[in-house]
Order: C-alpha cells, then sequence, then structure tokens
C-alpha cells in the first residue's frame, strides 16, 4: 500500500527545496496525505501518544541533566536542588519521573493493539520486530533512569538487576564488572547509567523513525485486519487522524497532569527518598510497577533444570530465571512466525480472542505478583502465571492458526463501516462464508 | 470514547494495584491515625500558623537529635513556607527599600539564622572562623557525621527529616501515629534498656515475649496474642506542655503531632501549593482543550462517521 505521492510544489522555495531534497515531500507523503484505513478505532492512537512522551521525556530530561551531578556523593542532593531551588525543577523531574510510567502504560496498551488486531503479521514483521527493539531500549533506558537518583532503590534495584548477569556461563562475571565498573555497584556504574541513560533515548528515536518507516511501507493494519482495497476504504491521515489522535493524546495529557500535579509521588516507591546506603538493605527490593510481570518470571524459577535422576545441574534456578525473563520478551520477535493463522484480527477468531483476554489477565496477574514477596502461594502463582505467558505464544496461537475456524470476514473496511452502522451489536455480518485476508 | 475511558480507568487501577505498598512481613503495627492534613486534594495547602508552630516543635524538640540538611532557613522564608512574608511588617522602622518576600532580606529570617553560630572560612589568614547564621545558611545539624549521631543514641541514628514524609508509606499518618504511639508496655513482652515500645514501630514483638508464653519450637502458646508494634531507640519524645505555643494553641502531644506533621510535609515537599496550584490551570485548560478538539474531530468526521 506504499502509496504514489501526491505532493505538488508550490512556491518557489518549495520547488527548490524538492528538487535537491525532497524533505517537505516526505513530510507531506507522510503525515498529511497518507492513507489511513477509515475504521481505525482509539486502540490505534497510542502510536501519536508514545511520540508525546518521547518527546516529553527528552526535553524534561536535557533539562534534568543540567542541573544533575552524576556522582554518589552529589546525585542525591543533586536530584533534590532540583527540587527545590532549580526554578520549575519539580515540574521537570516529576514530568519525567511521571512520564516514564506513562510511556509505559501506553506502550503496554500498544503492544496489547497489536497482539489483538495481529499487527505483527505479514507484511508488517519487520515494523513489530522494531517495535519491540524500541520496547527492550525503553526497558534498559527506564531502568537506568531509576539509578540515577541513587536512592535506597536505586542502588539496590541495580545491585539485584545487574547481578544477574553472574548467572550467565563464563562471560556472567566479566560482564557483570563491565556493568560495575568495580567491585559493586558504586560510582563508575552510576557515571556509566548516566551516560548511557543519556544515549539511549536517541536510539529510540532512531528506531522509532524507522518504526515509521516501516509502517508506511505496507500501511496501517485495522480492526478488521483486511488490507484496504480501494480509496474507498481510506482516509487521508490530516485532518482526520491528527484530529483523533489530537484528542486522545490530549486526554492522555489530562491523566498524566493528574498524576505529575496530584499524585507524583504514587507510582514510585517511598524508600527512593531515602539516600542510597550499601550497609543498609531496605525490606523489600521491588522494581517500578512497568516491570513487575517480569520481575515475577524471574522469580518463578526456583528449581534447577538438571539431567533426571542425577545431580548434574545444566541449569541453575538462577541462570534459569534470567532466561526465562528475557525470553519473555524476545519471544515478540517470533511471533509472526508463531501465530500462522492468516486471519489477523480477533474479531473474527473466536477462539484465540478468549485466550487472548486471558493473556492479558495473566499479564496483569504476575504485575501484581511481581509486587508481593517470594513465599508461597505466590511463588506457585508466579508460575502458574509464567507458565501460561509462555504457553500463549508457544501452544495456543500456533494450534490455533490451524485448528480454529474463523468467523466470516467482510469484504472491504467500508462494507463493515457500513455494517456495524447498520446493526452496532452485529460488527462481523457474515459475508461469503470463511474467507482469508485478501492478499496484498 | 467511553471505551478509551474505562480503558485508562483499567489501566490506573491495574497501576494503582501494583504500587499498593507490601505489607511488611512479621508482626502488625496498630491502624496508623490520620492528621488533619490541609495539604491533601485538589485544593490542598499549608497554613501557615501551623507549619510555624510545626517548626517550633522541630526547633525545640527534634532537632535535637535528628537533622535537616536539605532545608536552608531561606527556605523558611520561600513562598508557601512557614515564615513567608508578602510585604514588610509595618513599624518595625524597616526601610522601604527592603523587599520581604525575598528570604534574604526576610527580618525574621535573618533573626532564626542569626540565632546560630555558623562555622565558616578559611579566612585570608588560612583559618576558620564563627559567624552568626545568614538566611543562605542550612539548618544546623546536631551531630558532626552519622558515626556520632549513632553512638549518642545507642547505635542507632536518627533519620535526617527533611524528606521523611516522603520516605515512608503514608508518611504523614505514620509520623503522626509514631510520635503518639507509646502505649504502656504490654505484659506479654520485655522490653529491652534503651529501647522504647511504640505500637506503630514496624517491627517484630515476637522476639521480645516472654520465654513463658512461647512453645518450644518459639511459636505463641494459644491464647496468647502477640502485641502491635515494635521497640526502637527513640524515647517519647513529646509530652503536654513540653513546647510553649504563643498562639494559644492547645500543647496537647497530639497538636503537637499535627503541627510537625505538616511541617515535615512541607519540609518534603515545599512546592505542593505552587504544584496544586498549576495543577488546577493545566487541568482546566487541558479539559477545555479537550473539548474543543473532540468537537473538531465531529466536525471533520461529520460525513464519514
Amino acid at each position: 500500500m506504499s502509496h504514489e505521492s501526491t505532493y505538488v510544489p508550490k512556491t518557489g522555495v518549495e520547488k527548490f527545496i524538492d528538487s535537491r531534497m525532497p524533505i517537505i515531500r516526505l513530510g507531506y507523503d507522510s503525515f498529511v496525505d497518507f492513507p489511513s484505513p477509515k475504521n481505525l478505532n482509539y486502540w490505534w492512537t497510542f502510536g501519536g501518544i508514545l511520540a508525546i512522551c518521547l518527546m516529553v521525556q527528552i526535553v524534561t530530561g536535557v533539562v534534568l541533566a543540567m542541573h544533575y551531578a552524576a556522582s554518589t556523593d552529589l546525585a542525591f542532593g543533586s536530584v533534590e536542588h532540583i527540587m527545590r531551588d532549580v526554578e520549575y525543577g519539580w515540574l521537570m523531574r516529576y514530568a519525567h519521573m511521571n512520564g516514564a510510567s506513562m510511556f509505559f502504560i501506553a506502550v503496554y496498551l500498544h503492544m496489547a493493539r497489536g497482539l489483538y488486531y495481529g499487527s505483527y503479521k505479514e507484511p508488517r514483521e519487520i515494523l513489530w520486530m522494531i517495535g519491540v527493539a524500541i520496547f527492550l531500549l525503553m526497558m534498559g533506558t527506564a531502568f537506568m533512569g531509576y539509578v540515577l537518583p541513587w536512592g535506597q532503590m536505586s542502588l539496590w534495584g541495580a545491585t539485584v538487576i545487574t547481578s544477574l548477569a553472574s548467572a550467565v556461563p563464563i562471560l556472567g562475571e566479566p560482564i557483570k564488572t563491565l556493568l560495575w565498573g568495580g567491585f559493586s555497584v558504586d560510582n563508575p556504574t552510576l557515571n556509566r547509567f548516566f551516560a548511557l541513560h543519556y544515549l539511549l533515548p536517541f536510539l529510540i528515536a532512531g528506531l522509532v523513525i524507522l518504526h515509521v518507516w516501516a509502517l508506511h511501507v505496507p500501511g496501517n493494519n485495522n480492526p478488521t485486519g483486511i488490507e484496504p482495497q480501494s480509496k474507498k476504504d481510506t482516509l487521508p491521515f490530516h485532518p482526520y487522524y491528527t484530529v483523533k489522535d489530537g484528542f486522545a493524546i490530549v486526554v492522555f495529557l489530562i491523566m498524566f497532569a493528574a498524576f505529575v500535579f496530584f499524585m507524583p509521588n504514587a507510582l514510585g516507591h517511598p524508600d527512593n527518598y531515602i539516600p542510597a546506603n550499601p550497609l543498609v538493605t531496605p525490606a523489600h527490593i521491588v522494581p517500578e510497577w512497568y516491570f513487575l510481570p517480569y520481575y515475577a518470571m524471574l522469580r518463578a524459577v526456583t528449581f534447577d533444570i538438571g539431567v533426571p535422576f542425577t545431580d548434574l545441574v545444566i541449569i541453575n534456578a538462577k541462570l534459569g530465571g534470567v532466561l526465562v525473563m528475557l525470553s519473555s520478551i524476545l519471544i515478540l520477535f517470533v511471533l509472526p512466525w508463531l501465530d500462522r493463522s492468516k486471519v489477523r484480527s480477533m474479531r473474527y477468531r473466536p477462539v484465540a480472542r478468549l485466550w487472548f483476554f486471558v493473556f492479558v489477565v495473566d499479564v496483569c496477574f504476575l504485575g501484581w505478583l511481581g509486587g508481593q514477596a517470594a513465599e508461597q502461594p505466590y511463588i506457585l502463582m508466579s508460575q502458574l502465571g509464567t507458565f501460561y505467558y509462555f504457553a500463549y505464544f508457544l501452544i495456543v496461537l500456533p494450534i490455533l492458526s490451524v485448528a480454529e475456524t474463523p468467523k466470516g470476514l467482510p469484504r472491504s473496511i467500508s462494507e463493515s463501516v457500513l455494517a456495524s452502522k447498520k446493526k452496532p451489536a452485529a460488527e462481523a455480518a457474515p459475508a461469503g462464508g470463511a474467507q482469508t485476508a485478501p492478499a496484498e | 470514547m467511553t471505551k478509551l475511558t474505562s480503558l485508562l480507568v483499567a489501566a490506573v487501577a491495574v497501576i494503582g494495584l501494583a504500587a499498593s505498598p507490601a505489607m511488611a512481613a512479621g508482626g502488625k503495627v496498630k491502624e496508623y491515625k490520620h492528621p488533619h492534613a490541609s495539604w491533601e486534594g485538589v485544593f490542598g495547602h499549608f497554613q501557615q500558623d501551623q507549619l510555624q508552630r510545626g517548626y517550633q516543635v522541630y526547633r525545640e524538640v527534634c532537632a535535637a537529635c535528628h537533622s535537616m540538611e536539605l532545608v536552608a532557613f531561606r527556605h523558611l522564608g520561600d513562598k508557601g513556607g512557614p515564615y513567608y512574608l508578602d510585604s514588610c511588617p509595618k513599624g518595625l522602622g524597616i526601610p522601604d527599600s527592603v523587599d520581604c518576600s525575598d528570604p534574604a532580606q526576610n527580618p525574621i529570617i535573618k533573626s532564626l539564622a542569626a540565632d546560630f553560630t555558623v562555622q565558616d572560612g578559611p579566612d585570608d589568614a588560612g583559618d576558620m572562623f564563627d559567624r552568626p547564621g545568614l538566611p543562605s545558611d542550612y539548618l544546623p545539624t546536631p551531630y558532626a557525621n552519622v558515626q556520632q549521631a549513632a553512638a549518642a543514641n545507642g547505635g542507632a541514628y536518627p533519620p535526617d527529616m527533611s524528606l521523611l514524609a516522603k520516605a515512608r508509606h503514608h508518611g504523614p499518618a505514620y509520623i503522626y501515629s509514631l510520635l503518639q504511639g507509646y502505649d504502656d508496655i504490654p505484659d506479654t513482652i520485655d522490653v529491652p534498656g534503651g529501647q522504647y515500645y511504640n505500637v506503630y514501630y514496624a517491627g517484630d514483638t515476637l522476639s521480645l515475649m516472654k520465654p513463658e508464653l512461647l512453645n518450644e519450637d518459639g511459636t505463641l502458646i494459644e491464647g496468647v496474642k502477640q502485641p502491635y508494634g515494635g521497640v526502637f531507640k527513640m524515647a517519647a519524645p513529646l509530652s503536654e506542655g513540653v513546647v510553649t505555643y504563643e498562639d494559644g494553641t492547645p500543647e496537647t502531644v497530639a497538636q503537637y503531632a499535627e503541627d510537625v506533621t505538616a511541617f515535615l510535609m512541607w519540609a518534603a515537599e515545599p512546592k505542593l501549593e505552587e504544584r496544586k496550584t498549576m495543577g488546577r490551570f493545566v487541568l482546566i485548560y487541558l479539559f477545555i482543550f479537550a473539548g474543543i478538539v473532540y468537537a473538531s474531530y465531529r466536525q471533520i468526521w461529520r460525513k464519514i462517521l
């Protein structure tokens, strides 16, 4: 659906630029006359919301970096200096701190959208994989950012997570030393985390450009999961989706502002207002809320995996936990090849849809478990939750790819829109029996 | 639209659930008392007279052991602070050129700071010297360092109070309760010398149970209840009349606790009023903006929808 450019330079300046470096044409084709399916719902607004999140984080972050001191002696005090003495420093800092949480809320909803409507399927595999890479970088950035205020949770969270590296055979210890720059999480660690925390967002921005590029070749997926077939099925991005995204962005900003101005510490942990102290371990070391599902999966592996009936251990519990945690994200890279169903949207996959909703509940459940103490019955629950997480990708989706009979697909996006107008309850009026998504 | 709203509500609910504090294992603490918290809510603000009383309690009681390293005298005169002045008090002979809303020129701040002697230097001869405190000085600390603080307090150093109200779960309620939590010692436990029993302190009373109340395996014998709270090394700091209020406010422990809690909340969040005032404008702006954008959306999409 990569479309012909419709940009016509009018003024002399535009013609001058267009014949040398057609950057205005690029912007026009990407954000003005980009044909978008006419049936995109509000789940499609999180891309725009995420772009805003990234900009907010970069702008507030750069300002914070002007006042922050990356040194174990000064970091905590410099953050408090920002909060107390820098003009509007409290605003920058609370916006940045809560902005991270907002970023993750939006990215999780964006990913859930992709999972539900099958946005990862052909021809959008690369688009999806770039998205997963952005998500990984986001997690790294957020983790290192949380270390910078050098409170108790910063230090101990960093200690717990970087120590995981040592689970890797042979290379583990060198990797850990490289992360630490010394013998524990200390000044060198803080310095390199600050440098990387400043670097990674720009790599994210670069990947976002690739993500948008990879989006603009196949075009948007849509709630029906069938490709637009004629001009009747699409609308130009501007003004139709600029205004729709714009509305969603403002609503999102209302929630963002409610946190920043009225409950700025609700998503944080009180212990991070205690300066880091290597001699005192907090009673409960918990990561930020957005890492809790992965934390639960990490802690779910409490057993060694070895050769049965012998004492040989192949993968000990620690390495097992790390592998499970890493795999929980890496598995998303191969998702396009695990789910082979030709029907993209779960609107037309009645069975897969149920399993998907269980998956969403499962991830929330794991998030709750990640905040609980590492004791029974939570460990068993985490193990069951982790099993379902992987089973969804490795068992449920591959089997349903062949076993499920999808509902009838509408012939076109326009037909589906008209049908839903007539009968809002029954979106999928059977249109000529089971029909696979038309090829592009 | 309703879908989006329910979605956002669900997202917030999930986060709220995840963020709720995992209660500490072991013994339980009594349910916290809650101070009258004027700073809570959308219109939350501090009461200046209460902050002044709170500062007085801190100065005369808490400051004997607890530092407040992040607060300078000048902060006390910042807008929203305990001693902020809109304009100079009349009849004190303050020249017109003085701007009392500037903490550095505020006469109360200057005199509060000048009550203390501060070591400065080195001077041109390389010697340290003493001078009266200035508004730019930070509140003096009771001990030279953490080691000294710990040594003077039976091995446990009193935490810095600048951020205390944010550094504990339900900080203000915790502080308010703890100050009033020195109940009589239950006759089921033995409290070691130099330690004090408090029903709100998250400790472990099981290890203090009298031996005759425990089974051989260390569990409680049937019918015996483990008391709330725990023991720690701070003696009850407040008692009736320990601080003399000049404004006629009742000199009770509950009142002192409430006042000092308010002051500590201010110290932890000195920009709270500025933040909430701006927040109200931002939210009103965004709600109006959302309405306008939604109307534009309906207008633009009217032929499509």
